[in-house]
């Protein structure tokens, strides 16, 4: 049986068994059993206290405060501000509270397209080097491994180079007619930017009506605007640089799947898409959630393209909450409402995760007790998303 | 019940991890708050001194100047080389161990003093008034001298002198006005040439701004002044210089900034600082230019002046040996020295004298200091200036009185915040 988590692992295991196997020992036994696993599980949860659990409190702290970094916080000298940090960033009209809605708007397009794209992208690779009958598979793999395995910075700088605006993209789209945008000095809206160029609205002024007004101090235009240009090289590269990590993830979940199934599907008579919609894909439902929900975290936490790329340029429109919330802290010496931010995001992320399990739960007539059971394979992906935090 | 059993043995032993680590921090000294402990004076001091270095002669030029210092008092320098300067003293600060000397931004000067973590030594300059007058004023908190200007920097128009003679103009006509300056502009706007490229900043632009009578703020930086009828002029003016296509951003021409566009001939004329020579000697060494003082406003002439400043951690515990480091850094001769290696102006006016004798070329720029604005150091309004660089870059689809208004509001906003 499967543990419960990272740390309950050996603890949960031992009471666990206990319960089951021993039913009629007396209770100090129980107990001291229960001790014993205690004891041995100490040395994790005191470095994970250490690592994890108190620095979280510690910006929890500090997001409550006003503090310039200067001092220490956790003395009565720090300025106590209580929810005030809380109240810039939600309630009370702004800088700040416009340029954190400008940031969640930023990226919640950002998400929704990066998301689904690396996603459908990683599996379609997976499906195609994952093919027995695919000559050099090998290589395939390391090929679309590559982009995952280079720093981020490296492919940060070199996408800079190849979307200038007389840059190699531009050169390639004028072979064939088009006149490229100057991509990262871009910060019109790609829905206003379509909308404008079929004459629905004025591309210098767009959204028209909407543009009068807004909620958390950023107009309606301004939140429909879908991303801007600059904003959608990025989730290009950002989609380029994960889909082989999720790729791998995926192969390695594809050769996981017994070929009894694939073989009995085969003796039903079906085709490979049939192969792919009813055996193929519910097989990998785990996986697929555990993709989703890495990647959903990772973008959402978007921070070191943003950094090279263009510190939130043009007209804001890469900004994202980390990266603002480390521009609080730095450049504006402001590290609570910094620490804030990060919260605000975590309320974001954490929630999501939620409704996307939920979404995602096995269901379907089976019966109560395969619900249960359906937690089961769930179990497994947390662990790793666990490890890898 | 096992379960809740367990939950409570959870939650004990998390508790009791925290509660040692707590306890654990708190002896182990993560945060010491105690005072500083000043070394001695007689025995030799080590000395950490943090830079954001321009380039590999700003470098060497620092460690030659520190090791001289060091051989003649017998203390030790080192020389840390930051590559994010705000972020590397944000955390020192935070830990509570910064170096002993560094430089300042302007932009964090406010920041740092505010928070008490700079050691006001300028009492302790016997000739602080050889420092130019508006650097003075950048680096005072509180109405005391807080550190020394280590350079000046002002704006100035530089001119591609090919371009120039190619649109049949001649050194008569180097514009003086605004009026002079569109139409030179739209003159030598042709072909891939546009007449004046900068980057869309008040660093730049705010140049217009003082030179139309206007500022982001009062002289006292007590109140905003963003939205007044001069700076809405100078917008204005710039605005009219984009519609009529001879004014660009550098990015709109593919450039990073005024100097790069001036060197690959995308740009005739560019609003730039004296960081301009070094760049060009680099990178375009065969591009001829000349440097003259930003066209007049309606109101008079005006420029920009910028700087570093040498800061003193108040947690130092070698303040009497930084400060004396200090003096010797920005003594005159010191001063020429960096200026020769790596081309910024001296802060001090005796020594700025000598620089424009020695290198005529810099005269426009030498001569702003007289009618320079300084720049904004109030804390917290990094924020506020950033998002004013940013509404600048959208300034052709905008209305300036948009733009203006919220400076206005997000200054005003952070003015009352802070007092």
């Amino acid at each position: 049986m499967a543990g419960s988590g990272l740390l309950g692992t050996p603890a949960a295991a031992g009471p666990r068994r206990s319960a089951a196997v021993t039913r009629r020992r007396p209770v100090r036994d129980r107990i001291r059993q229960g001790a014993w696993g205690w004891l041995f599980v100490t040395p994790m949860v005191l470095v994970l206290g250490l690592f994890m659990a108190l620095p979280i409190l510690m910006a929890l702290w500090v997001s409550l405060l006003h503090w310039d970094g200067q001092s220490n916080p956790f003395t009565g000298h720090a300025d106590f501000v209580g929810l005030g940090n809380y109240r810039d960033l939600i309630s009370s009209d702004g800088l700040s509270r416009t340029l954190f809605a400008t940031s969640l708007r930023n990226t919640a397009y950002y998400v929704l397209l990066t998301v689904p794209a690396q996603t459908v992208l990683a599996l379609g690779l997976a499906i195609v080097v994952n093919q027995r009958m695919m000559r050099g598979r090998g290589v395939a793999r390391t090929v679309f491994y590559f982009p995952s395995v280079t720093s981020s910075i490296a492919v940060s700088t070199v996408f800079l180079f190849l979307f200038q605006g007389s840059g190699s993209v531009n050169r390639m789209l004028s072979w064939i007619g088009v006149k490229g945008p100057n991509w990262f000095a871009d910060p019109r809206g790609v829905v206003w930017l379509v909308l404008g160029d079929l004459g629905f609205t004025d591309p210098d002024h767009p959204g028209g009506p909407l543009a009068r007004h807004g909620v958390l101090g950023l107009s309606w235009a301004d939140w429909f605007s879908g991303p801007s240009v600059a904003m959608c090289t990025l989730i290009l590269l950002s989609v380029w640089t994960t889909s082989g990590t999720f790729m791998l993830i995926f192969l390695a979940a594809l050769q996981g799947i017994p070929r009894s199934l694939e073989e009995a599907a085969a003796l039903d008579g079906v085709n490979r898409r049939q192969l792919l919609r009813h055996v193929t894909l519910p097989a990998l439902r785990p996986v697929v959630f555990l993709v989703l929900t890495l990647g959903l975290i990772a973008t959402w936490q978007v921070f070191d393209q943003v950094y090279v790329m263009g510190k939130g340029a043009p007209g804001n429109t890469t900004l994202t909450p980390a990266y603002l919330s480390y521009s609080s802290g730095f450049d504006n010496a402001d590290y609570g409402h910094g620490a804030a931010i990060a919260f605000v995001l975590l309320a974001i992320i954490l929630p999501l995760a939620g409704l996307q399990r939920w979404v995602l739960r096995e269901r379907g007539g089976r019966g109560r007790r395969l619900r249960r059971g359906g937690r089961g394979p769930l179990r497994a992906p947390r662990e790793e998303v666990g490890a890898r935090g | 019940m096992p379960i809740s059993r367990s939950l409570g043995g959870a939650a004990a032993a998390c508790a009791a991890a925290v509660l040692l680590t707590v306890t654990g921090c708190s002896s182990g000294g993560g945060f010491d708050s105690s005072a500083p402990k000043q070394s001695s004076s007689g025995s030799p001091q080590s000395l950490s001194v943090m830079i954001a270095t321009s380039g590999d002669a700003e470098t060497a030029a620092v460690k030659q100047a520190t090791a001289a210092w060091a051989r003649q008092t017998g203390n030790k320098v080192t020389v840390q080389l930051a590559s994010d300067i705000n972020q590397q003293l944000g955390q020192a600060f935070a830990g509570n161990k910064p170096p002993d000397v560094f430089y300042v931004n302007s932009d964090q000067f406010a920041n740092y003093a505010k928070g008490g973590s700079l050691y006001a030594y300028g009492d302790q300059i016997p000739n602080a008034s050889a420092f130019s007058g508006p650097l003075r004023d950048s680096f005072s908190y509180g109405g005391k001298l807080v550190c020394l200007p280590k350079d000046s920097s002002t704006l100035g128009l530089a001119i591609n002198t090919d371009l120039w003679k190619q649109a049949g103009l001649t050194a008569a006509d180097y514009p003086t006005t605004w009026q002079q300056l569109a139409k030179v502009a739209a003159k030598l706007t042709k072909g891939g040439v546009t007449g004046l490229v900068t980057t869309p900043d008040y660093q730049r632009l705010g140049a217009l701004m003082k030179e139309a009578g206007g500022w982001i703020t009062d002289p006292g930086q007590t109140a905003m002044t963003a939205d007044s009828a001069a700076d809405r002029q100078a917008l204005d003016f710039v605005k009219s210089m984009m519609s009529a296509g001879s004014l660009k951003y550098a990015s709109d021409v593919d450039a990073g900034w005024g100097g790069e566009a001036l060197g690959k001939k995308k740009a005739a004329m560019t609003i730039e600082g004296n960081w301009l020579a070094g760049a060009m000697k680099a990178d375009f060494p065969s591009v001829g230019y000349t440097v003259v003082p930003l066209p007049a406003g309606p109101a008079g002439k005006g420029t920009l002046v910028f700087s570093n400043c040498w800061g003193v951690a108040a947690r130092s515990g070698h303040q009497k040996a930084a400060v004396d480091l200090v003096r010797h850094l920005t003594s005159a001769g010191q001063q020429l020295a960096f200026a020769d290696a790596f081309g910024v102006m001296p802060s001090r006016t005796d020594a700025l004298a000598t620089y424009a004798r020695k290198y005529p070329a810099a005269k426009a720029w030498v001569d702003g200091i007289a009618y320079a604005q300084r720049p904004v150091t109030i804390a917290g309004f990094n924020q506020v200036l950033t998002q004013f660089n940013t509404d600048l870059q959208s300034l052709r689809t905008s209305s300036s009185a948009q733009i203006l208004e919220g400076l206005q509001r997000n200054g005003g906003q952070v003015l009352k915040n802070g007092r």
